[in-house]
């Protein structure tokens, strides 16, 4: 039996392992891009204290290898009495960790947004939370699209990391399989194709919606 | 105060840093005026119009819309988000940079703050919307994106969105001076036909043969005081201030 027919008869744990990294992905990005939202709204006004720390909270996460924070999750937070499984460490650190760069991504977008905007929304009668919600957001989300689609590819390739805290994904079925039938060249390269595969469907649906904003004139492409 | 006074200015001062844009300054605006600001570039007359929606706070001075102060309570003290913005739909603004928003197509930037700032219901605020499209004469825009319009088409629906808001008052910030010359008519036609259906409106301007034909009052600003108020024709033909006369003479 060759490599490759090995890995054939094995294709029911490489799928489940595909499966579980998409969950883990789509909840972890979900959750990520939420958190981002939320944060760009916490940096709206003026400066204050609570506005700088998490501004330090922000950037601290950005500097430090994801890796870590998994590892701090899983690992660290027992000894504070806080217990989270495997995989449910892995998807909170996923979405704080990547809801920081997405804080940042649309901090910088928000820097350069018009303030005859908001002067206009003020002069309708808008208040902060509404004014942020249907004309701030929908705007920087347009305006950093491509930024986004380049996020989602990292945090697709940041669950690969997730095997090192046990979660049963992607690259743990491929680990496990190379080690049972030792193939790793063969499991890992179905692996990486799984991977690409995932990133460009993503980067062609982020480049379809890029329509939705070339009509608004938000992209000249 | 009677019903009938649109805006009431007492006694406003203003200063960016040390430099003092706005001193003592009283206007009242009645019901249907037309009032336009003239004055030379920082003379304060975009400071005051942007006080009167309180865009700009104001150091002294109080200032009521159709009988509500905007900005700070009976008691002096600063008005909390709600009530401002309650206040401040009484007004509606137009700017000198249009300032819509982008992502919303001409329709939805009329229909965004009635519908999420006055509660009124969609279809409602979508039928007038197209009435006043009607009005500024783009019905056939209704569907398109700011983008794609020119400069006086952007601040005809700029006007239209501010209308929606069925304010007392209609403030324009000099709405023809980001406009190329052959697009500022359609933009003070729509304007005109405003003060003739009955709009009140203060009107910030650099056109003087527009204040003169649109204004029942005219008020000119000098280093942040009000030098010369008058109706039309007294202003620009027997103008009372030398500073008024050397004004004019430089503006043809």
């Amino acid at each position: 039996m060759s490599n490759w027919e090995i890995l054939w008869q094995a294709r029911d744990e490489f799928w489940a392992g595909f499966l579980s990294t998409m969950q883990i992905f789509g909840l972890s990005i979900t959750g990520a891009f939420l958190i981002g939202c939320f944060m760009l709204y916490l940096l709206e006004g003026r400066p204050s204290g609570g506005k700088l720390s998490l501004r330090v909270f922000i950037d601290g996460m950005r500097m430090l290898p994801f890796l870590m924070l998994a590892y701090l999750l899983y690992y660290g937070l027992p000894t504070f009495g806080i217990r989270l499984d495997a995989w449910w460490s892995g998807v909170g650190a996923l979405a704080v960790y990547h809801g920081c760069y997405f804080a940042e991504i649309f901090r910088g977008s928000r820097l350069v947004f018009p303030q005859g905007q908001i002067e206009a929304a003020e002069a309708h009668g808008f208040t902060r939370g509404k004014m942020f919600l249907r004309l701030i957001l929908p705007q920087i989300v347009m305006q950093t699209r491509p930024l986004i689609g380049n996020q989602l590819i990292y945090a697709l390739k940041d669950t690969a990391f997730l095997v090192i805290i046990t979660v049963r994904e992607l690259t743990a079925a491929a680990n496990s399989l190379s080690g049972t039938y030792f193939i790793p060249t063969e499991a890992f390269l179905v692996v990486i194709g799984f991977y690409w595969a995932v990133s460009i469907a993503m980067e062609i649906i982020i480049k379809q919606c890029g329509r939705f904003g070339a009509k608004r004139g938000f992209d000249h492409a | 105060m009677p019903e009938t006074t649109a805006v009431s200015i007492r006694q406003l001062s203003k200063s960016f840093a040390d430099v003092e844009v706005l001193r003592d300054v009283n206007l009242e605006v009645a019901a249907g005026d037309v009032v336009t600001i003239l004055g030379a570039s920082g003379s304060g007359k975009s400071t005051l119009l942007r006080c009167i929606n309180w865009l700009e706070q104001p150091d002294r001075g109080s200032i009521h819309i159709a009988g509500e102060r905007i900005g700070l309570d009976d008691s002096g003290k600063r008005m909390g988000a709600k009530a401002l913005a309650r206040v401040r739909a009484k007004t509606g603004m137009v700017f000198q940079s249009f300032n819509l928003w982008p992502h919303l197509n001409v329709l939805h930037n009329i229909t965004e703050a009635p519908i999420h700032v006055m509660g009124k219901p969609r279809d409602e605020a979508e039928t007038h919307a197209r009435e006043l499209l009607a009005k500024v004469g783009l019905s056939d825009k209704a569907e398109a994106y700011p983008g794609t319009l020119s400069g006086g088409q952007k601040q005809r629906v700029a006007i239209a969105r501010a209308l929606a808001m069925q304010p007392e008052v209609m403030l324009f910030d000099e709405p023809t001076s980001a406009l190329d010359p052959e697009l500022v008519g359609e933009v003070l036609a729509v304007i005109k036909d405003l003060s003739a259906e009955g709009y009140t409106m203060v009107i910030v301007t650099h056109e003087m043969s527009f204040a003169r034909a649109v204004s029942n009052q005219v008020v000119f600003l000098d280093k942040g005081l009000i030098v010369e108020r008058a109706d039309p024709e007294s202003f620009f033909d027997r103008p009372s201030t030398t500073r008024v006369q050397r004004f004019l003479e430089n503006h043809g």
